[in-house]
This record gives structure tokens, sequence and C-alpha cells, in this order.
């Protein structure tokens, strides 16, 4: 029974962080039909940013949580950046230009993370260290951990209601249906954009800033979360929020299970999956055709 | 919208006697300039092949593959099983035997790929030459996992080479030769299969596919055509290279080699037949002076990566193509 309650929280915990990194690639994809190669790096980045800072703040543990949002601020704030810089120029251009620029952009923020906080990784692991543990039902698992389902189902939350029940959320979902006819009714989409691309990063931010005091920040991270990314959001279906919770809790699940019975195929296993499900369904289980 | 039909006039025995003097100069390039440098061009030339093959599909067929790293890693792996368990050291069979390994997974990649195009044609490539990664990765008891197999010295004609010889020696000369011949072989080959009919349906696929389909071309078909020619010429560059770098790690079926394979292609100049050429044997300068010089080569590689997208989106030949007629005109 413990081992049970164990996995399944293994499971959300896993689905959280899936969450928060592959729902931001959808809402890009969606409202801009771009298909983000560095959102993986921003999410790096985020757990960098974070993970300078707590260790900066390592005299006072207070601190340290409320030092923990900063990487997802950094994070919304160089996609803030990115956005008007490197992406205009190419909405008019083939599909093949905006994937190449992602990929440069990874290259350089890969460097970049270098330059600032050195080639070892980082392991700010206090501010984990110190909530302790609490048992349920015989099992006994992190409070950390518990923060972190905590934080994935809240931004989960405020994601539906923010996409679902603010004005801003119309206009970002009327963009992403007709981007020239909402031009044309007097939004300004350019702003749209800017804010549709801070909103995907801060989100892949949040979720490196939140996992940092577990897994630590490394290089080539970002490339490995990619790729998961990549995955949940081809399960779900690119460009849909539902569809990027049920991905991530699909794909939670299926490495609790992967990494318990199966662990030398879990990998090719969850891409054989993803072909699958491009090859059965192409939009994916929530997708727009 | 012109990529091969403005050159499809020429004759391919007019175009290799303009590259006469050319031709000649690799050839007697070993004996000119220090080992080092002839087997960085080998490595250059074998990634043009690579990145030519690339563009059979993006420039040609107009499908963006971001898993050439699997047809690739395909063709060196093979070669490391063939040292390793069959205790095969003739170069002329680990290339065979890339040959047919790639032709394989890329016929059985394909079937499933063509379905698509655009960006789930790029996704789905990607998902299936992850699958591959992940597989060399974590079967380590049979590919060595991130250490990787040693691919030792192999023989040439069954004499020259193996793994007692000098492997500088070797490889700055008799499998540098090896390697440009391959290459020429290449070149010719996929020149002539881009200017043939079929290299001309697939332009059409190209350029509209409803079109292609209303005037008989069965596109999915040609596609699938393209693809496996596609996957199996980057598994000969992978055979290629395998022997140069003399160890063969998960890492070039990691998705970012793909992306260096794109890198490459655009590079150059992918609405070109010799840009992916030129674009492979620069970027591989360019990387291996970068990785010399910095730390931060990624840096270096990513601005000239996102200059060229912004600034030069023609890449090198493109680019040149170009200005030069305008230069002449001028001057």
């Amino acid at each position: 029974m413990s081992q049970l309650i164990l996995q399944v929280l293994n499971s959300l915990y896993y689905a959280s962080t899936l969450f928060l990194l592959a729902s931001g690639l959808s809402l890009i994809y969606g409202v801009m039909r771009i298909v983000n190669l560095a959102h993986g790096t921003l999410y790096a980045l985020g757990a960098y940013i974070t993970a300078g800072a707590v260790l900066a703040a390592a005299g006072s543990p207070g601190l340290q949580y409320l030092l923990l949002p900063l990487g997802a601020l950094g994070a919304a704030l160089a996609g803030a950046l990115i956005e008007p810089t490197l992406l205009r120029p190419l909405y008019r251009r083939p599909e093949e230009y905006q994937l190449l620029v992602t990929f440069g952009l990874l290259l350089v923020l890969e460097d970049v993370m270098r330059f600032f906080w050195g080639a070892l990784p980082l392991t700010p692991s206090a501010p984990a260290d110190t909530l302790g543990s609490s048992t349920i039902l015989g099992a006994t698992y992190p409070n950390y951990n518990f923060l972190v389902i905590a934080v994935g189902a809240l931004a989960a939350l405020a994601m539906w209601a923010f996409v679902y029940r603010t004005r801003f959320g119309v206009i970002l979902r009327a963009t992403s249906q007709d981007m020239r006819m909402t031009a044309a009714l007097g939004v300004n989409v350019r702003r749209v954009y800017v804010l549709a691309f801070s909103l995907g990063c801060f989100m892949a931010g949040l979720g490196g800033a939140i996992i940092v005091p577990i897994s630590g920040a490394a290089l080539g991270m970002g490339v490995d979360a990619l790729i998961l990314a990549f995955v949940v959001v081809v399960i779900g279906g690119l460009g849909s929020l539902e569809g990027a919770l049920v991905g991530a809790l699909l794909v939670g699940l299926f490495r609790t299970l992967g990494v318990n019975f199966f662990p030398e195929a879990e990998l090719a296993v969850l891409y054989l999956i993803t072909a699958l499900v491009l090859l059965v369904r192409p939009a994916g289980l929530f997708g727009r055709p | 919208m012109t990529t091969g039909g403005s050159v499809a006039g020429a004759s391919l025995w007019g175009r290799v006697a303009r590259l006469a003097p050319l031709l000649l100069v690799l050839l007697v390039l070993p004996w000119l300039i220090p080992p080092y440098q002839t087997i960085l061009l080998s490595y250059g030339l074998a990634f043009a092949i690579a990145a030519l093959a690339f563009n059979l599909l993006l420039g040609y067929t107009g499908l963006l593959s971001f898993g050439h790293s699997a047809y690739f890693g395909v063709g060196a792996y093979s070669v490391a099983f063939l040292v390793k368990y069959l205790h095969v050291a003739s170069m002329e069979l680990h290339l065979v035997g890339g040959i047919a390994a790639s032709a394989l997974v890329s016929l059985l990649f394909g079937l499933v790929c063509v379905r698509y195009t655009r960006i789930f044609f790029a996704m789905l490539t990607m998902a299936l030459s992850q699958v591959l990664w992940s597989l060399a990765f974590k079967f380590y008891w049979v590919t060595g996992g991130t250490d990787g197999l040693r691919v030792s010295t192999p023989t040439l004609l069954g004499v020259v080479g193996g793994p007692a010889a000098d492997k500088i020696g070797f490889l700055a000369h008799a499998y540098y030769y090896f390697v440009l011949v391959v290459f020429l072989l290449c070149v010719a080959l996929l020149w002539l299969i881009l200017h043939s009919p079929f290299g001309m349906a697939l332009q059409a696929i190209r350029d509209n596919e409803t079109r292609a389909e209303f005037v008989g071309i069965r596109v999915r078909r040609y596609r699938l055509l393209a693809f496996v020619l596609s996957g199996t010429f980057t598994g000969i560059a992978g055979a290629l290279w395998a022997p140069l770098n003399g160890l063969v790690v998960p890492d070039i079926l990691y998705w970012p080699f793909s992306g260096r394979i794109v890198f490459m292609t655009v590079l150059g100049g992918f609405r070109t037949f010799a840009g992916p050429i030129v674009g492979a044997v620069v970027f591989n300068y360019l990387e291996t002076y970068a990785i010399g010089s910095t730390t931060y080569w990624q840096l270096v590689l990513g601005v000239v990566l996102v200059g060229l997208v912004l600034v030069m989106p023609a890449g090198i030949v493109g680019t040149l193509g170009r200005l030069l007629p305008r230069a002449r005109r001028v001057g």
C-alpha cells in the first residue's frame, strides 16, 4: 500500500514538472505557431537563476524560498527580449527558419549559462532539505515534493483561469484561431505575441526553478528536458492546454512505471508511443486537427 | 524557385571538366598540408555527404527532417558493431554494412514519416531518431552506453591499414583518398538522381503537391524513395566518419546532432546543389577552430546560425550566386 502511494506521488511529481515545462511550449505553439527548440534551455535558465540566487542567500533560510520564483521571472524577461529581436522578423518565413533560429538560440543560451555559472552542476538543496518529510498511510515522502506537486496544480489552475476566464485569454485564443482577423479587429497582435511568448517562458522557468533544489542545475539539462516536453505536447496535442495537462499526467505515470519495471527500454518505449500517437492522431489527444 | 532546374541543361561531364582544377587540388592536397589538416578535410567531406543527402529531402522534396542523426548514427554504429562483434576489418565491408543498415532503417522510418509533411514530419523524424538514441544510451552492454564503442583502424582493399598500421599516416593518406572517392561517387550519384525525371518530380512535389498529384506523380511513393535515398547516403557518411573518429558514441544519435546537419545545409544554402557541400566543410572548420580557441564555442556557432537566418538566409553559395553576377557586371 505504501509502495503504491509512493508511486502515485512520484507520478504526480513528474507530471507537475512536465506540465510546467510543456504547457509553455504548447501555449507558444498554439498562439504563434512556433516550435521553440530553445524552450528546454529556458527551463534550464530558470533553474540556473534560482540556483545562483539560492546559493548566494545560503545564510538566510527564509529568503531562499522567496528567491525561488526568480528563475521564472528571469526566463520571462529573456522571452520578452527574444521575441521582438529574433522571432518577429521570421513570422512570414518558412518554419525551417524558425526552428533554426531557436536552435541557434539554444546554443547561445547554453554558453551564456556556462559563462555565468560555470561548467560544474549547482546543487542548492537547502530549500528541499530544511522542509523535511512527512508520512502518509505508511509512506514517507519529502515535503518539498509536495510543494512541487502543489505548484504544478496551482499553475495548471491559474493557466486555465487565465486562458478561459480573462479578457486577455479571449484575445489569446482569438489570435491562436485567426491572427489576421484578430489584428483586423483592432487587437495589437505584436503585444499579444510578446506576452504569450514571455508567459510560455515564465512557465518553463518556473518548472526549472521549482525542481532545482531537488535535481540541481547542470549544462545540457535543457536539451534533455525539451525532448520530454515534446513527448508530452505531442501526446496531448500541440497547442492544447488540456492536452499538456493530460499528456504530463500520462507521461509522469508512464515514467514511474518504466523506472520500476523496464528501466532500459523506458525512454525508447516512450518515444515509440509518441511516434505512434503522431501516426494515429497527428493532432494529439486534444489538439485541433 | 529554380534550384536544380537552371542547371539541368548542363551535362554532368561539362561540370566535371569545369571542376577539374578543384579535383586536382583535392588529389595533391595530402602531400602539401599537415596530416591534421587532411584528416579535418576528411571529416568535412564525410559531413558533406550527409548534408547533401539531407538536402535531397529539404531542398528538393520540401521535407524538413529533424532526425537525420538516426541514419548517420546507424551507419556509424553498424561499422562499430562489425568491428566489435564480427571482427571485420575491411572498410569496404564496413561501407556495405553501413549502407544496408541505414537503408533498412530509413525504409522502416520512412514508411511512417512520409505520411506527414511540415512540422509533423519534423517531429516524427525527431521522435524516431530519439528511439535509437535511447536504445544506444541504455543498452550499454551492447552499445557501450555513453562510453561508446571503439572503432579500430580498418583495412583498405585488404592490404593498406589495419589495427597495426600508423593511424595518423593511414588516415591522412590512404583513408583520405578513400573518403574522397566515396564522396565524389556520392556527389555524382546524387547529382544524377536530382537531375533525372525522378528529381524533377520531387521538385514538383515540393513546389505544389496537389498539382504534382494531378500530373500523375505518386507523391507518397516518391517521397518514400527520396527518404530512403537520403537516409542511405547519410548512413554512408556515418560509416565513413566512424574510423575517422575512432569512437562511436550515442551523441551522434541525439537530436542536436540532427540540428547540426540542418545547420550545415542552411549555412551553405539549401536552394543550390553545391550549397550543402560548402556548408559542411565550412561548418567543420568553424566548429573545430571555435572549440580550439574558446570554451564558448557553442556561443560562436549559435550567433553564426542566428545571424545567418536573419541576414543571409540563402546561405554562402546562394548569396555568392546572387552577388557574383552583379559584381561581374559592375567590374
